[in-house]
């Protein structure tokens, strides 16, 4: 049975280069960079040239670059380290209702001990508007963290707008950049940002090994203490053969991203149209232009999202479901309510992001795989019996 | 979230008793598509005995095996012997459900008793179900 991965955004196999890259770290050179003896600058000098690859990546320079376990944890160190540092200044914190929990709950956290923060809407698209960050600085602002592209639909925020906006008003600005490092062009200066989360895994490296983008100058307190390492700011062992399979990860993404976003996106307009072609009553969720190139995120009418998932694997087709069903608190997705999508149809909620891995006959397999499991589900779905009866009375 | 048995993917990869009873003596629809499951199900009664089961369910991979066994259950069964199903009978029934699943036979107990309540307004006769008060649905914030 053929397999075909469409869970990029979940994450995405080690390049093969990455791994070969990361393997002598793992035993042979196995120093520990804090050491001064010659094992120990191996790993150290493994480690910066690491951190070069992966500041060149964001286009920021390798002081500014601080490496951390995961993405969500480059999230947490920016919204509490960059508000714990600068709440002197203020204590009023800007995010959208759109952001991962690894901003929403640390911005949770950050209200239970003082901080305030402002919740931005989206429009239907997903898009959050400038004017409105603007409208919501007050003057006991310090921080707006606003994500790059959104993890589960795809929509691309106005970043450029937002950062003059929030240097205008000498305002520090995050964004969580997880969704679109290595797969859209990500440069701290065109952003504007002083602030910005990327991870490895995202783009064909190691799990276990990401970064946090802070400019220079910018004031940022630890949230783990008791170490030197990453210049005093984030205690602990480096996880060397991580951050060299970043580093490696890194240096192909520079060059290759151009060819990413035209691939996937060929492929995922292929996927989108053939789908639309053969499936009623299905909503695109998501900017129709300013969206991830490899991102497709669909609601069904009539049918539940696990459901298809399960049928879908069982096809050898992986694919995540926005449903609430697969989720611990049976709530539907905070993104899907936000941009409005009707909660009866956000239960039936496909995501597919594409990667380099697929081929143009892996999306003809789930375009001939994915129709019937829908019609199937639909015929066993008192939902659509009675959309069936509504549309035979009134064509009576 | 923890795996489903063999048997639940059993029943959810070829439910039984999928479709629809016409002029049936009783039906019931239970849930609510916001909270991602909706069970109808249908029952044929004579003679007090439970001649055939049928359901729709728009839900998950659970919600779809609970309606699958919740109506080969009562099959065969006098309309007293069905009243007493309970959802942990289900469950049980189907090797066990993930935690966060359970719902899912609290969904297909309930489906099981408003279509038993409507046979007996449809009768004319005092019903004598009781509806479980508890769902076992959680809202609370979090992936």
């Amino acid at each position: 049975m053929r397999t075909v991965y469409l869970d990029h955004a979940a994450t995405t196999p080690v390049h093969p280069k990455v791994l070969e890259a990361m393997l002598p770290y793992f035993s042979g050179k196995f120093g520990n960079p804090s050491n001064l003896h010659d094992i120990g600058r191996e790993a150290k000098n493994a480690v910066e040239e690491a951190r070069a690859k992966t500041a060149a990546l964001v286009g920021a320079t390798p002081v500014e670059i601080y490496f951390t376990s995961s993405g969500a944890e480059s999230n947490n160190f920016a919204l509490k380290g960059l508000a714990q540092a600068n709440s002197q200044k203020g204590k009023h914190i800007i995010v959208s209702q759109i952001e991962h929990f690894s901003i929403l709950h640390p911005a949770k956290t950050l209200e239970k001990s003082g901080f305030t923060v402002t919740y931005l809407p989206t429009d239907k698209e997903g898009l959050v508007n400038p004017d409105d960050v603007a409208k919501a600085i007050t003057k006991d602002t310090i921080l707006v963290s606003i994500m790059h592209a959104n993890n589960e639909i795809g929509t691309i925020e106005p970043i450029e707008a937002i950062s003059k906006i929030t240097r205008g008003k000498g305002v520090l600005f995050h964004t969580d950049a997880v969704a679109t490092t290595g797969w859209i062009p990500v440069n701290v200066e065109a952003l504007g940002v002083d602030a910005l989360s990327f991870s490895g895994h995202q783009f064909y490296g190691p799990k276990g090994a990401a970064a946090l983008f802070v400019r220079k100058g910018v004031r940022i307190k630890p949230q783990i203490e008791g170490g030197i390492q990453e210049d005093g700011r984030r205690a602990g062992t480096e996880n060397v053969p991580a951050l060299v399979g970043l580093g490696k990860a890194a240096e192909l993404a520079t060059a290759e991203v151009g060819n990413r976003m035209k691939y996937t996106s060929q492929l995922r307009d292929k996927l989108q149209k053939g789908l639309q072609d053969r499936i009623e009553d299905m909503v695109i969720n998501g900017h129709p232009v300013n969206r991830l190139p490899h991102n497709l995120n669909v609601s069904f009418w009539y049918v539940e999202g696990e459901s298809m998932l399960l049928f879908l694997n069982m096809e050898g087709i992986s694919v995540s479901s926005g449903s609430a069903c697969t989720s611990r608190s049976l709530k539907s997705s905070h993104v899907l309510t936000c941009i409005g999508t009707d909660a009866a149809v956000a239960n039936g909620t496909l995501l597919m992001t594409l990667g380099m891995g697929n081929s143009a006959e892996d999306i003809d397999y789930v375009i001939e795989k994915l129709p019937p499991i829908v019609q199937r589900l639909r015929e066993m779905s008192p939902l659509y019996e009675d959309m069936m009866k509504k549309k035979k009375a009134a064509a009576r | 979230m923890e795996q489903y048995s063999s048997k639940v993917m059993d029943h959810f990869a070829h439910p039984h008793n999928v479709g629809e009873i016409e002029n049936a003596d009783g039906v019931g629809t239970v849930g609510n598509p916001v909270c991602g499951d909706v069970m109808r199900l249908y029952i044929k009664v004579e003679n007090k005995i439970i001649t055939d089961a049928k359901f729709k369910t728009f839900g998950c991979g659970a919600a779809i095996a609970t309606s699958s066994m919740v109506t080969d259950l009562v099959k065969g069964k006098s309309i007293d012997e069905a009243l007493k199903i309970s959802n942990a009978a289900v469950a049980e029934a189907l090797g066990g459900l993930p935690k966060v699943k359970m719902h899912c036979s609290v969904l297909a107990e309930e489906a099981l008793k408003s279509a038993l309540d409507d046979y007996y307004k449809k009768k004319g006769v005092a019903s004598p179900v009781k509806m479980p008060a508890e769902s076992g649905h959680e809202h609370d914030m979090g992936e």
